[in-house]
């Protein structure tokens, strides 16, 4: 056990290593095939009044005037061991991580992220839970009631909840809540250890719009699962040694029919942490994903390196968690 | 070009929805504006008059916006909203009357105590600050730190990148060039002179009359050298105005509170009356709208206008459109024709394009006529010396075919001619405009080929440099303009001067270069009278009118809801339409 998550992480890392090249390959290798000079590449780093002293400074501070590999590797650098800039006579630290300056505004990426983590943590998770309890909890009930009215009725939500866009039910439950009936109103994100009661208050329209969404997709990949494990012969087994009917639904049916489950909702969490990116729009949270879309519209190139890295970051680690979890809910699994 | 680009955004989405609703509601607003005079004060009324006027003090006033602005650092910015904005708490040399129509177009001393004095040859600018003027520190302020201000934003461009330096082009640079006074910390710029506290001269290049104007820009605000740690000033900017900092979150919120050592004396323009001002960023412009609505924010700072479903929303309710305001923006939309791609070297083919082009289906691509009226000048209508005339006329500016092929047989191109007509890729009611003059050009036998270019490489790489035109055939490039300050010669000297032709950024796009109007934008510059040289301004439209080289589609609107919570709304076109915002106060 020990030695597969070494491995495993070793693994990962090399991912995010992979991941990382690609990204820089994106950024900084691909204008250059298509053609582009260091200076206009030096020139989206700066506001929309390039002057010629701007771009000279920003191609020596990222090493425009140097070979790739070079460049790469003080990427690389920057991210464990900082990186400094220079301006006139003043030099701009950018701490570790570095995951970018930008010349923009003056500002370094990572703090800018760090700052906005807590909101798409809470954002993401609070929707997880949600969409979790409420979806597997509708598929078992339906897969042990197939084609009763419960069952019909769940499987008709989820199927308009997997229909309807948050950007459609965010805005009809805003709508509602926060100004025809304002029961809800004023929404900003406050810091859960401020004030617990209002961050879950000011959260609850986007968790539920965005386990609307997801939450029928569980409930149909658990129905599924559960129809199927149910037919199993080991559940028959399990039913003759006189095991009581809830023991042999969670500890026997479940349990197996929850692996694709737990598979999928490491992708989705991954996803969802690097930025939900609609979700923050519509209620006008400062998350990860309301900064990806402000860095693409100012096409900041090193706020969208950075929040791009961050966002493979949460995949990787999401699915090293998941594939942990594996032995953990399904006993034929064995990790060696 | 200061301009907002979130209008853009909003245009785009405009388009979409206004094609069904923005036609009838042009005739809507007519019955409205009779019926509608509620304590509000009926549709349009703040482009007209100071609504909901009140001394009333207290209370927090909330503006919210999309996005994040460049920055709120008076000297790194270039936006109109935070040159308007900034005004609370920066006071530049002069600024604009906070008043609405013609009246927000007049310029006023501020920090200075009267408009520049020139010397007799124009190249010698003198202004003398009010007596008794402090920051919110207590501290007095000098000139020196209006120098300072003016060579922190000009010459740092590593530093500060986001303004405009017509400072930097304008001023005499020392012998050997200056370099900024991050780079220099001993030298400074020779050509302003400090000779006292209180005294501030310019020395320029040539003459330039609007020199009040430029001195209206934030880059003239305060600010005390030693405080100024650059890229970080933003984070605490010292105040010279009714309101300071009190704390400020990138990208998430700025808050404002009175500053004490404010004293109205000083003072002829700004009330203080909000207790507290609050700036929200990042927010949903449909939440922004709906704030504002129900009365959760008095301001939307970016005041590019509201959204298309609001916009649609406001339109179906009186009540609703008795609050709000249809003002020009200060920008034309026109399509430039390249003088120096045959066949359009020929002034007949110039003109068979102005007489082809339909500019009511032109005009619905771009949201129709409240995002819109339909130009027919360069000047648009609410700069000063705009005058009204329509030199190649089509009944009810459908176009003219008829026209149009005889202009083509003068050319010598009776059966048409190949050409490219380009626009910018992100905004797609620039692209659907190109398309509806594409359909247009057709019907007399010009095939304009439509090409796409992503505006930020639009001046840099592509319509911008003349060589790429000539080598790529382009013969029509879609355009829109706005001034940085409200006057003929800054909307008209980078359009129409032939000597403002670059190589690359160029913003000339015809590549006209006409002695007579070059000539004219001189006499303008150097003539001190305002009158004549509004007469001047008028002269040079015609003129560039009768050369055929810019097709003028229409003249930018903005559509603001206008909510009862806020007092003292006046749009003001100063500052592209949007509400001044030196005295908003609340009545919460």
């Amino acid at each position: 056990m020990f030695a597969y998550i070494i491995r495993r992480t070793f693994a990962a890392l090399l991912l995010i290593l992979v991941v990382s090249a690609v990204t820089f390959a994106i950024f900084f290798l691909l204008p250059r095939i298509a053609g582009e000079t260091s200076d206009q590449l030096a020139a989206q780093y700066i506001g929309k009044n390039p002057s010629p002293e701007a771009i000279a400074a920003v191609k020596k501070n990222l090493g425009f005037d140097q070979p790739l590999y070079s460049q790469y590797w003080n990427f690389l650098k920057g991210l464990v061991g900082g990186a400094e800039y220079k301006f006139g006579p003043d030099p701009v630290t950018c701490h570790v991580p570095c995951f970018g300056y930008s010349f923009k505004n003056h500002l370094e990426v990572w703090p800018e992220l760090t700052k906005r983590i807590p909101v798409t943590l809470s954002l993401a998770i609070g929707a997880a839970v949600l969409w979790l309890v409420s979806g597997v909890t509708t598929g078992v009930i339906s897969a042990l009631k197939p084609r009763s009215i419960f069952d019909r009725l769940a499987m008709g939500v989820a199927l308009a909840g997997v229909s309807l866009p948050v950007f459609f039910t965010g805005a009809l439950l805003l709508t509602v809540f926060s100004y025809e009936w304002p029961i809800l109103d004023n929404l900003q994100y406050v810091n859960f250890t401020d004030d617990p009661i209002m961050w879950a208050r000011n959260l609850i329209l986007p968790w539920i719009s965005l386990a609307f969404l997801y939450s029928a997709l569980y409930a149909r990949l658990t129905r599924a699962g559960m129809l199927e494990t149910m037919s199993e012969d080991y559940i028959r087994t399990a039913r003759a040694k006189g095991l009581v009917e809830r023991k042999v639904v969670t500890r026997h049916g479940l349990r197996a029919a929850l692996t694709p489950v737990v598979t999928i909702f490491g992708m989705d969490l991954g996803l969802l942490l690097g930025g939900a990116l609609i979700t923050e729009q519509v209620f006008s949270l400062q998350g990860i994903g309301a900064f990806a879309v402000q860095a693409i519209a100012d096409n900041d190139l090193p706020k969208i390196l950075g929040v791009t890295l961050l966002a493979a970051f949460f995949i990787v680690v999401c699915n090293l968690v998941v594939d942990l979890l594996y032995a953990l809910v399904d006993p034929r699994v064995r990790l060696s | 070009m200061r301009r907002s680009r979130t209008v853009a955004l909003t245009a785009a989405a405009a388009a979409a929805v206004l094609i069904v609703t923005g036609c009838s509601s042009g005739t809507k607003s007519s019955d409205t504006s009779s019926s509608g005079t509620s304590a509000a004060g009926g549709a349009d009324a703040a482009t007209k008059n100071i609504v909901n006027a009140s001394d009333k003090k207290g209370g927090t006033v909330t503006y919210e916006m999309k996005g994040t602005p460049d920055s709120f650092d008076p000297g790194n910015t270039y936006y109109a909203y935070i040159y308007n904005f900034s005004r609370l708490y920066g006071r530049p040399l002069t600024t604009f009357n906070p008043a609405a129509g013609e009246d927000g177009n007049k310029l006023v001393p501020d920090l200075a105590e009267n408009m520049g004095q020139p010397s007799a040859d124009g190249l010698t600018w003198t202004y003398k600050l009010r007596a008794g003027l402090k920051y919110d520190d207590g501290t007095p302020i000098t000139s020196k730190d209006v120098k300072y201000a003016v060579e922190r934003s000009n010459f740092a461009p590593d530093v500060n990148s986001n303004g405009p330096t017509y400072f930097k082009e304008l001023l005499v640079d020392n012998p050997t060039p200056y370099e900024g006074p991050y780079k220099d910390k001993t030298g400074d710029l020779k050509s302003i002179e400090t000779p006292d506290d209180l005294t501030i001269v310019f020395h320029l290049k040539h003459a330039f009359a609007d020199f009040d104007y430029l001195v209206s820009a934030p880059q003239t605000v305060p600010v005390p050298q030693a405080k100024d740690d650059g890229a970080n000033y933003v984070k605490h900017v010292v105040s010279s105005g009714t309101y300071k900092f009190e704390s400020y979150d990138d990208g998430k919120q700025l808050t404002l509170v009175p500053n004490t050592n404010w004293d109205k004396s000083t003072d002829p323009i700004r009330k203080q009356l909000a207790d507290k001002i609050v700036v929200k960023m990042g927010i949903e412009q449909s939440t922004i709208d709906k704030d504002l609505i129900a009365g959760n924010a008095q301001v939307d700072l970016v005041g590019g206008g509201v959204d298309p479903q609001t916009q649609a929303q406001i339109l179906q309710n009186q009540k609703l459109k008795a609050s709000t305001d249809n003002a020009y923006g200060g920008r034309l939309v026109y399509t430039a024709i390249n003088t120096k791609v045959a066949p359009f070297d020929n002034i007949e083919c110039r003109k068979a394009v102005q007489y082809a082009i339909d500019k009511t289906s032109v005009q619905l691509t771009l949201g129709g006529p409240i995002r819109g009226a339909i130009a027919n000048t360069v000047l648009p209508p609410d700069i000063p010396g705009h005058q009204d005339f329509n030199t190649w006329e089509t009944k009810d500016n459908k176009g003219d075919l008829d026209k149009a092929k005889a202009a083509l047989k003068a050319c010598g191109k009776p059966d048409g001619f190949n050409t490219v007509l380009t626009a910018r890729t992100e905004r797609d009611p620039e692209v659907q405009a190109a398309t509806a003059i594409q359909a247009a050009l057709k019907k007399i036998g010009v095939n304009a080929e439509i090409q796409k270019f992503p505006q930020g490489k639009y001046f840099s790489d592509n319509a911008g440099v003349p060589q790429f035109t000539q080598d790529h055939n382009i013969g029509l490039m879609m355009m829109q303009w706005g001034a940085d300050w409200p006057t003929g010669y800054g909307f008209l000297q980078q359009i129409v001067d032939g000597r403002a032709i670059k190589a690359s950024g160029n913003s000339n796009l015809a590549q006209l270069n006409d002695p007579d109007i070059n000539k004219l934008i001189d006499d303008a510059a150097t003539n001190t009278d305002k009158a004549a040289r509004e007469k001047i301004y008028a002269q040079i439209d015609k003129k560039v009118m009768d050369q055929a080289v810019y097709v003028p589609l229409t003249d930018f609107k903005v559509f603001l809801y206008r909510p009862d919570s806020a007092t003292n709304l006046a749009s003001t076109p100063a500052f592209s339409g949007e509400y001044d915002y030196l005295n908003i106060g609340t009545t919460k």
